[in-house]
């Protein structure tokens, strides 16, 4: 039914997931300090609603959204605002970002929560929005608000729900782990969706190197009609949505689109169970499975963890570090980024941690390209990477867009496989930042231009409205003085 | 051999004098529409940054040649490249200033309202006796508040680097 | 803003590198090079080593003299063009035919058009035309096959006399390939079937046992290398069997209708360097078009213009000019050929979604 000639390209990395998917998914203890950055979701800055020393409640809103497409930021834990400032980000720059510093009193006292009595007798609309209200977001790392997909779902036929478990990244094991021990509660997720978007279908999608997740899900799934848990190959990347959907419907997202296109809409194994705690138990997005990892870590494992809790932390938790660790990721190697420092907080889009030993981080020293078109060949995309990057490296952003920048969705495979080492997603980094700067530069341009022609047309009111009473005062004083005569 | 001189001299000179008459009556009496095509794709703030009095000087000069594509600091490389394809001329992207803001330092300004007066893109809001603040998303960096300024409370810097303007570097060519 | 020197990922690698690339296909050499200097050897042995060593120090001055680094000598690239180079030439060939072409082939063949992954065309095989045009004589001696130890083989002096010396080949010992034999005989107007019948036969020919140049007579131990390659998939399957099929097809096809001309399918395959241009000249990827579409027009090119001029034209073989006439077509090939990309029709159109159908529909947005 599914064969594999539909997914195109694609790598086998080495998985590296034994290790942290055989310990179950241990519980951070409560750290002093939770650091919660205000940008941890796709949209806009998300708005403090507390003031500094203020004592907030577990689960209390710390901070609205402003947009639609942004999403709300509640406190993991009951403690006091100490500051809202700017703190270290996870990202590679080490740039700071606006944020919230919340001191732990370890009491852990929750706010009351809005349960809802039966989720499946509620609007789905009003479903959706207590989704949008509990902060949920893609937690495999694309942290775009849960509920505006939900939304969008409700406007449009959506057949299937696809709940994506299979984690193709390396390394990382939370999802399965979630789907392992948690599997009612990922089922359950499902359905409330389903009962969201009035799907006819719901299909798990789980990678075959899980069988223990496959069973778990098989059996969680029995009781329930409509729910299809398939096994897709391990192959990567096969958790991302395109690729996912073509496999298990074999369809394809028209460039441009989105997945509603072909009526599937996607959501990942983490995000349904977050949504499951919203929907079931009012719960807020506070709290996350993350996978530690790499051959630094003692102990690699999956750990719970309040969002803010550093990093540090977490390797802690996991029996520390080994060794100084060549490189710290955040997420997976493929499309991980580097950290800075281990003092950066965990945000919701965390799927893992990774502090990867010397052996296992490839060389970088680049050669010329040898057009061995591996890269084209593990391209799921279809596209021609080494012609993308000859053309970004001359800066002919244009002639990289044509040749499938506007399609890459920076996967990685090309420079996993490229012999010459050469760093083909930083070319695709690169440009597509280059494009985003003069896609934003001549947005001030207009901005700017527009301000300037409305000041010019104002100023040049003013002064006709200033000429007319002038004009109309002089008029004044001639009648006035006829009048005064003319008695 | 005469006829034939002859024949070709009477050619040149009707097809000279003809090319010479159209040159005088059909000649496109309106300014270059190159100049107005590249107005429109400038800031329009007549912020003066580029040396010229204004815009439209600033494209004239640009289509004579004497000014350089990256004259433009508000336009930023958009504009350099947009500038330099349509003049034809190579682009030195080095040549191009860094953005500027303007920042008004809050323990002087005493909300005498001259700077946003100034002020050609209404980037300075503020009231009288308040003090006053620049809108980094309109600000041009044309150093205009900073004449009008009477306290000398303004300064121009770089932005701000913040993650959103963090971009990937290049690659170093293998 | 930005900040040089941070990497973007992946973090991980295959771990395969150019010069492993560069390594295996020398390895996938080895069987057939290794019974060439058996067959000729003294001469072919001193003519192998010269090629592959006067490549690698003209690729040396070449990096130094363009202030490129010089470890870009270590991807094996300047000795695998060298050793193909070598495969193609005479095997008694004389001293300066060997380092000529590698000067040629590095030189200009390569260096010039910007170094490694640069070239458009397949240096060896760029280096291999112009020595047969420029020096016609030397490049069509072919020595008869006379293995080390067998009596009357040139030992290590003689060796050394006939790649130095320049000692002519004495009559005895120089022979025509199959298929200049099977050329010069047609133009005296003789059959082709009655001059393969007393000239050509197939075995020896698969084997290996015949003249030729020093790399392309054993069929077999270039078909073993071959397919260990397409085993490690560094080359690609489409180049080599489209190429080989439309030999094989066009030659069957043309002996059915004409059997006096033209000497059919199996003599085509084991015969000159058809299988090594197939295997390993047109796949060089540095030349060959990179989509799947792309490779297999450009292989059934090389096939179809291989028989054309082997039938027609005036050199009885045909693959380095067949390779090198596709070379230059190829980045227009690339051009017209692209992947189709994933939610793209194959004219780069994003596909169109419809509504109540389990099939997307293509529909084009004009």
């Amino acid at each position: 039914m599914f064969n594999l000639a539909q997914f195109r390209g694609g790598i086998h990395p080495a998985a590296h997931k034994d290790r942290s998917a055989a310990l179950g998914i241990a519980a951070q203890p409560l750290p002093s300090r939770l650091y919660l950055p205000l940008r941890q979701h796709a949209g806009a800055e998300a708005l403090p609603l507390v003031k500094e020393g203020e004592r907030v409640l577990k689960g209390q809103l710390l901070a609205g959204s402003p947009t639609e497409l942004s999403a709300p930021i509640h406190a993991p834990s009951s403690g006091r605002i100490v500051s809202i400032a700017p703190i270290d980000a996870p990202h590679p720059s080490g740039l700071k970002v606006n944020g919230i510093v919340l001191e732990c009193d370890g009491e852990e006292r929750w706010i009351d929560l809005d349960v809802p009595a039966d989720p499946f007798a509620e609007d789905p609309l009003r479903l959706a929005q207590r989704v949008a209200e509990a902060g949920v977001v893609g937690l495999g790392g694309a942290i775009f608000p849960a509920a505006v997909k939900l939304k969008q779902g409700t406007r449009h036929e959506i057949k299937t729900v696809l709940v994506n478990g299979s984690e193709c990244e390396p390394y990382l094991s939370c999802d399965d782990r979630l789907m392992r021990e948690r599997a009612e509660a990922v089922v359950d997720g499902a359905r409330l969706i389903q009962h969201i978007l009035r799907a006819y279908s719901i299909v798990i999608a789980i990678e075959d190197n899980k069988p223990a997740a496959l069973a778990a899900m098989r059996a969680a799934s029995e009781p329930y009609g409509a729910i299809e848990v398939v096994a897709v190959p391990a192959l990567y990347p096969m958790g991302s949505a395109k690729q996912l959907i073509r496999q298990v419907t074999g369809r394809e997202v028209p460039a441009g689109g989105r997945s509603t296109d072909v009526g599937v809409l996607v959501h990942n194994a983490g995000t349904v169970y977050a949504i499951q705690q919203a929907l079931r138990h009012g719960r807020p997005l506070i709290s996350r499975v993350v996978t530690v990892a790499g051959g630094c870590v003692s102990n690699p494992r999956n750990v719970e963890t309040l969002i803010g809790t550093p990093v540090q932390a977490l390797f802690d938790t996991c029996g520390g570090l080994l060794r100084e660790p060549q490189q710290l990721l955040l997420g997976g190697p493929m499309m991980g980024m580097l950290l800075p420092s281990t003092a950066v907080p965990v945000i919701k889009g965390a799927t893992g941690l990774l502090a990867l030993d010397r052996h296992e981080v490839p060389r970088n020293d680049s050669a010329p390209c040898i057009r061995c078109a591996r890269c084209v060949d593990a391209c799921p995309m279809g596209l021609a990477p080494l012609e993308m990057a000859a053309r970004t490296r001359v800066d002919d952003f244009d002639g990289a867009s044509e040749y499938g920048l506007r399609d890459c969705i920076l996967c990685g495979c090309c420079a996993y496989v490229c012999p010459s080492h050469i760093p083909l997603v930083q070319y695709f980094q690169y440009a597509v930042g280059q494009q985003d700067e003069r896609r934003s530069a001549a947005r001030k341009n207009d901005y700017v231009k527009r301000l300037s022609e409305a000041r010019a047309a104002r100023l040049a009111e003013e002064e006709a409205a200033k000429a007319a009473a002038k004009a109309a005062k002089k008029r004044k004083t001639p009648a006035a003085a006829a009048s005064e005569v003319s008695p | 051999m005469l006829s034939a001189i002859l024949v070709l001299l009477l050619m040149g000179l009707l097809l000279g004098g003809g090319l010479g008459l159209a040159a005088r009556y059909l000649a496109v009496s309106e300014e270059n529409p190159l100049i107005k095509e590249i107005e429109t794709l400038m800031p329009g703030s007549q912020c003066g940054q580029c040396g010229y009095p204004g815009c439209t000087a600033a494209a004239s000069a640009l289509v004579e040649g004497s000014a350089a594509v990256t004259c433009c600091p508000p336009g930023g490389a958009a504009l350099a490249e947009r500038l330099a394809e349509l003049l034809g001329v190579p682009l030195d992207a080095g040549a191009l200033a860094a953005p500027m803001l303007a920042r008004i330092d809050a323990a002087e300004c005493t909300g005498c309202t001259r700077c946003f007066r100034a002020c050609p893109t209404d980037a300075i809001v503020g009231a009288n006796g308040q003090i006053h603040c620049v809108l980094s998303n309109a600000c041009t960096g044309c150093s205009k508040c900073l004449e009008a300024c009477p306290e000398d409370c303004i300064a121009l810097a770089p932005q701000e680097p913040t993650l959103d303007q963090w971009r990937w570097a290049k690659p170093r060519a293998a | 803003m930005s900040t040089p020197g941070i990497a973007a990922g992946p973090f991980a690698h295959d771990r395969s590198s150019v010069d492993r690339i560069m390594l295996h296909v020398c390895l996938a050499l080895l069987p057939t090079t290794a019974w060439g200097l058996y067959l000729f050897g003294w001469p072919a042995i001193n003519l192998w080593l010269l090629t592959c060593a006067s490549a690698v120090v003209c690729e040396a001055i070449c990096l130094r003299l363009l202030d490129r680094p010089l470890r870009r000598l270590l991807d094996g690239s300047a000795l695998l063009t060298g050793w193909l180079l070598a495969l193609t030439l005479p095997p008694w060939a004389p001293w300066w035919i060997a380092v000529g072409g590698s000067i040629f082939a590095i030189g200009i063949g390569k260096q010039l058009y910007g170094g490694v992954g640069q070239n458009v065309f397949n240096p060896a095989m760029l280096a291999r035309v112009a020595l047969l045009i420029a020096f016609p004589l030397q490049m069509t001696t072919w020595a008869l096959p006379l293995p080390l130890g067998t009596p009357g083989a040139p030992d290590w002096l003689e060796g050394l006399r006939i790649t130095f010396a320049g000692g002519a080949l004495v009559d005895g010992l120089s022979g025509a390939t199959a298929l200049g034999h099977l050329q010069t005989e047609l133009t005296l107007g003789h059959d082709a079937v009655q001059i393969l019948d007393g000239h050509f036969s197939l075995l020896p020919a698969f084997l290996g046992y015949s003249g030729g140049s020093l790399g392309e007579t054993s069929e077999l131990l270039i078909l073993l290398g071959g397919l260990w390659l397409l085993a490690l998939r560094i080359i690609h399957w489409e180049i080599p069997l489209s190429m080989l099929l439309v030999v094989a097809l066009l030659a069957a096809l043309a002996h059915q209708i004409n059997p006096q001309v033209h000497g059919g399918g199996l003599f085509h395959l084991t015969s000159g360097g058809l299988l090594l241009g197939a295997l390993f000249i047109a796949t060089d990827p540095v030349t060959s078009p990179i989509s799947r579409s792309g490779r297999l027009i450009f292989g059934a090119a090389c096939g179809g213009l291989i028989f054309v001029i082997r039938s027609w034209g005036s050199f009885p073989e045909a693959v380095a000019f067949a390779v090198l006439f596709m070379n230059a077509l190829v980045p227009l090939i690339d051009r017209l050929c692209r992947p189709r990309a994933y939610g793209r029709n194959g004219r780069g159109k994003p596909l169109m979604a419809a509504k109540w159908t389990s099939q997307v529909k293509e529909v084009d947005k004009v």
